[in-house]
């Protein structure tokens, strides 16, 4: 990261240290995931992959907005959180190869990144179902007494499942510390948000149980920071949870075999136009927060990390087979039945 | 004849179900506008229109409740799952409405519906789209269970299952939806719980459905090049399970092994074993062996899938075991 600035800047907002942070750590996951779309062309990553990439500002954004042991949980959609909360890229993509030193050991792939030590409880599978587990996860941090919070980001999909405004409504009455993040890239699949439901303002449907919810532009990653810090005080206030839609887009298809027939590449090219990270890159340069030459440095760091990461999963041993058996159930001795 | 994809079968049966009774209705996520996640649906929004086929938001539990509310209320809903995975999201509308809806209702209301979609793992898709589901329904007294393993017998399970008065559960793979096989040109259906017997053979019976029958012929053909002949069951449905066909085999074969995907506690081979036991244990030459995936979630890596999931060698192994080879 950049180092502190002497002189304040009269016209942004935040440190120089916060624009460093959000343009390095964009650009990690975009160059990331771009890498990560070649891997898997090249079939060293199998099964679903769903990459981030023009979503970069959903993470970024909200990271430097809460606090370290603030908790987080988010779908299938989930390399690019723990990226930017600093998991090692080389056990991000271990992990995407399937190997042993990956962050779940090669057991959970693509769509279950977990780091414990940066309270990132999980991409999750099942479409809303870490909705009502973030709810959990926020009761649990006031149930403890601590002043703690959960963020939970789901897809504009994922705000259809019964379970989701069941979480809501729960949030709402026992008043829990979450942040409830719907990312709404525009479509669930091959279905834009217009298909799913005559209610296509989604903050709004926090409303309906009283919630503190608001529409929040998903390519700016500045804005998303306010959204999430204003939530976050609330939160931590005692004042209970807030739901947030960032408005955003995925430049790719929903995982990695979609020809995308739904939408136009007019439309892809109008939201490349409003690119998070050539955003924030402009301010940094319009404003003079930090050098080109400061940003072809962290270009280059980005570039050698993202590299360093495959030569890792490249190198790392394949778990052995007979580890399937271990982290089933915490008991060490359990039974399995054997034929 | 004629050869088309599993894909391809399954879209005939339910189009020619569709023009010949205009009850019948498909939805589910996908199905429409992007012609089915697996392209299952292909062309059947074009034909039948928006008023008969029908995307949905993800939001199982609601769709799959108005399946059931809709067979009650006179229509023939097939509703899809994009895999049986989500359908743990809807599984209260399955269990406790559509199977139990006739008997609770002493016989006034029947629930006619079909709910489809794969089943099983389909490679390295991490734990949560990689369970087996067929030994659940199987267990749900009021449910009718079909898992084909070939063009040609879901064409004419599907056609059967959407006619069939009672709640359908119709399991595919997405390994599968890209197999060939022979499918005749005219109707046919064919009848729910009647077993097969794709290969005859005189020394082991080897019982199997759905997409393990792959890995069943292929240990046949591994051990017939050792000079053992399988005979080999394709139940085809899971309930009701056509018990005699099993018996029969077993009592001319006298040793038996059940191969399934799912895990084993509970499982269709452990249903299978007991009945083969009850009503053959004086043919028995051998204890049924079951060869299931391991009593664990399916994890992401390759080496873990090899070490989980039943294949060809543990088939293999299993038969030389009760022919105490
Ligand atoms: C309960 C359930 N139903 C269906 C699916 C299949 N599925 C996976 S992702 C997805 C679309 C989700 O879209 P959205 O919530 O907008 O998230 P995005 O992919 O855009 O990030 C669907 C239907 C699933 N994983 N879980
Ligand atoms: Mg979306």
């Amino acid at each position: 990261m950049a180092k502190k600035s002497t002189a304040p800047k009269a016209k942004v907002k935040y440190s120089e240290e916060t624009y460093a942070f959000w343009y390095e750590s964009m650009l990690l996951m975009r160059k990331f995931e771009e890498k990560a779309g070649q891997l898997y062309g090249q079939q060293k990553i199998r099964g679903f992959c769903h990459l981030y990439i023009g979503q970069e500002a959903c993470a970024a954004g909200a990271i430097t907005a809460l606090d370290k042991d603030d908790k987080w949980i988010t779908a299938y959609r989930d390399h690019a959180h723990p990226l930017g909360l600093g998991t090692d890229p080389g056990a991000v993509m271990a992990e995407l190869y399937g190997k042993a030193t990956g962050t779940t050991k090669g057991k959970g792939g693509s769509m279950h990144i977990f780091d414990k030590e940066r309270g990132f409880m999980g991409g999750h599978g099942i479409v809303g179902a870490q909705v009502p587990m973030g709810l959990g996860i926020g009761f649990a941090e006031k149930y403890r007494g601590t002043k703690n919070l959960c963020i939970c980001h789901m897809g504009d999909g994922a705000v259809r499942q019964g379970a989701v405004h069941e979480a809501l409504n729960l949030a709402m009455l026992y008043k829990t510390p979450v942040i409830f993040v719907i990312e709404n890239n525009g479509y669930a699949m091959g279905t834009s948000v217009e298909r799913t439901s005559n209610v296509t303002e989604l903050y709004t449907i926090g409303e309906a149980y009283d919630m503190p919810s608001f529409p929040v532009d998903g390519m700016n990653v500045e804005a998303i920071h306010e959204a999430v810090a204003e939530a976050a005080d609330r939160a931590r206030r005692g004042d209970g949870p807030t739901l947030l839609e960032f408005r955003t887009y995925r430049y790719k298809g929903h995982s990695m075999s979609d020809p995308q027939k739904y939408r136009t590449r007019e439309e892809v090219e109008e939201y490349k136009q409003r690119d998070p990270i050539e955003q924030v890159k402009q301010t940094i340069l319009d404003n003079k927060i930090l050098t080109e030459e400061k940003l072809a440095e962290i270009d280059k760091r980005v570039k050698q990390q993202v590299d360093d990461s495959v030569k890792f999963a490249e190198e790392s041993p394949w778990p052995d087979g007979e580890k399937a058996f271990e982290d089933v159930y915490m008991q060490e001795d359990y039974p399995f039945v054997m034929e | 004849m004629r050869v088309i994809q599993f894909r391809e079968a399954l879209r005939e049966a339910m189009s020619e179900e569709m023009r010949r009774d205009k009850n019948v209705f498909l939805m589910g996520e996908e199905v429409a506008e992007y012609n089915g996640a697996y392209k299952v649906s292909q062309g059947m929004l074009d034909e039948f229109g928006p008023e008969r086929v029908y995307d949905t938001p993800i939001a199982e539990l609601g769709f799959a409740g108005l399946g059931v509310g809709a067979a009650m209320n006179g229509l023939k809903p097939i509703i899809e799952f994009m895999t049986f995975n989500f359908s743990l999201v809807a599984i209260d509308q399955i269990v406790n409405s559509a199977a139990k809806m006739l008997s609770m209702s002493g016989g006034a209301y029947s629930v006619p519906i079909v709910f489809r979609g794969p089943t099983g793992n389909a490679g390295q898709l991490g734990a949560t789209h990689s369970s087996n589901f067929e030994n659940w329904f199987a267990n749900t007294p009021g449910l009718k269970v079909i898992v084909p393993s070939n063009p040609y017998d879901a064409k004419g399970l599907m056609k059967a299952a959407i006619r069939d008065p009672d709640p359908v559960i119709f399991m595919e793979s997405e390994l599968m939806y890209s197999d060939k096989g022979e499918v005749p040109e005219g109707e046919y259906l064919l009848p729910i719980g009647v077993a097969d017997v794709k290969r005859k053979g005189k020394d082991v019976t080897i019982i199997s459905f759905g997409k393990m029958m792959k890995v069943v012929f292929e240990a046949a053909d591994e051990l017939a090049k050792e000079g053992i002949e399988a005979e080999i069951i394709d139940l085809r449905t899971v309930r009701p399970i056509d018990y005699a066909t099993c018996l029969e085999s077993v009592k001319k074969t006298n040793r038996c092994v059940v191969v399934e995907e799912a895990n084993p506690i509970a499982g269709l081979s452990s249903e299978l074993a007991y009945h083969i036991q009850r009503n053959a244990f004086d043919y028995l030459d051998a204890p049924v062996i079951r060869v299931n995936s391991m009593d664990i979630p399916l994890s992401y890596s390759p080496t873990y899938i090899e070490a989980t999931l039943p294949n060809v060698k543990r088939t293999i192994d299993a038969v030389k075991k009760v022919m105490y080879k």
